[in-house]
């Protein structure tokens, strides 16, 4: 990615934020009992705002790759988001489902909670910096972190 | 219309809030994301979001590969809590109605200068322990609900189908034991 930018690169992205956070209060994701209300199975509307969206999301990274080569404010080429598979994802996953059964929140519609009002999730916003950061530090510090699994539960 | 009274009521035992206002915000979630991918290439996550600001005041190494992202994804998440207070200034406040949006009963409600605000009555030890669990965890599992969740499973991504069901099935274990525990709310 170059350093000089084309000038509407932080207006688009500001602009898909503030979609992205509108539709995030509509869907109600952004308060915290009607996720732990999924998790508890006593309405599963969430399912219909994650399929929704990974549809949507969906069809542009089936279709942008095909109708141009690169994208227009950075000349990154489309591609799909695809990550290696290692046992991190599992442990990593496991750790994020403890903090998101015992809290309804996760980074985005934190963000977006604290835009419909919630100033309590403030309590979890800063959880999650303590919790990157702890993992930051640690990560810094082990040069092979495989080697360091224990406690992943 | 004749509607089969037993789906009906199959939908209402599943879905007590319907479904549209689901339906709704997620299609403008991933909107939101394909308006920065179409534009940029980026498929964009909101979790990485810690990790990158910290870049601004921790020299930890593994802060600083996020130097050139940071200023993005604080724009990014920035728009996130703007959007979202845009929806409460129309649609929470009453000011926009539509009949695809059921309000819902949890939490409360309080008002500063004409707009309607809300607040979780989740407990703050809640928020703030699962906080610390949801950012050690998105960091070492490559990604959250928006990252694996929305651009991941849309890539079709293994990893991310796989990181998702790991997740999902662990939040829901620790969600039913919390409220078997008697925790509420």
């Amino acid at each position: 990615m170059s350093e000089d930018r084309h000038p509407l690169f932080m207006p688009l992205i500001l602009v898909g934020g503030l979609i992205f956070g509108f539709g995030l209060g509509f869907s109600q994701m952004a308060r915290p009992e009607v996720v732990l209300h999924f998790l508890q199975f006593e309405d599963f509307g969430l399912l219909f705002v994650m399929f929704g969206a990974a549809i949507v999301s969906g069809i542009a990274f089936a279709v942008m790759p095909r109708v141009r080569d690169s994208a227009p404010l950075t000349g990154d080429r489309y591609e799909r988001r695809l990550k290696p598979f290692d046992r991190n994802v599992l442990i990593g996953g496991a750790i994020f489902g403890v903090g998101w059964g015992l809290s309804g929140i996760c980074p985005g519609a934190a963000y977006a909670s604290l835009g419909v009002g919630n100033v309590a999730i403030l309590w979890a916003i800063s959880g999650m910096f303590l919790g990157a950061y702890l993992q930051g530090r640690w990560r810094s510090r082990v040069s092979n972190p495989d080697s360091v699994t224990a406690g992943a539960d | 219309m004749v509607a089969d009274p037993v789906a009906l009521q199959l939908a209402a035992e599943l879905f007590p809030n319907g479904i549209s206002r689901y339906a709704v915000g997620g299609l403008l979630v991933g909107l939101g994301a394909v308006v920065i991918y179409v534009g940029t290439g980026i498929p964009a996550g909101a979790s990485t979001f810690l990790e990158s600001t910290l870049s601004y005041v921790s020299e930890q190494s593994r802060f600083q590969q996020y130097v050139a992202s940071r200023d993005w994804r604080v724009v990014f998440t920035l728009g996130i809590v703007l959007g979202a207070l845009a929806f409460a200034a129309t649609v929470q406040s009453g000011v926009v109605t539509t009949s695809l949006y059921e309000p819902g009963t949890t939490g409360e409600l309080y008002e500063i200068g004409g707009v309607t605000l809300w607040t979780t009555d989740v407990q703050a030890w809640r928020l703030l322990v699962g906080g610390v669990f949801v950012g050690i965890g998105t960091r070492i599992g490559k990604g959250c609900t928006s990252g694996h969740g929305v651009c991941g499973v849309g890539s079709a991504s293994k990893t991310s189908l796989v990181g998702v069901l790991t997740f999902l099935t662990v939040a829901i274990v620790t969600a039913q034991l919390v409220a078997a525990l008697g925790v509420s709310p």
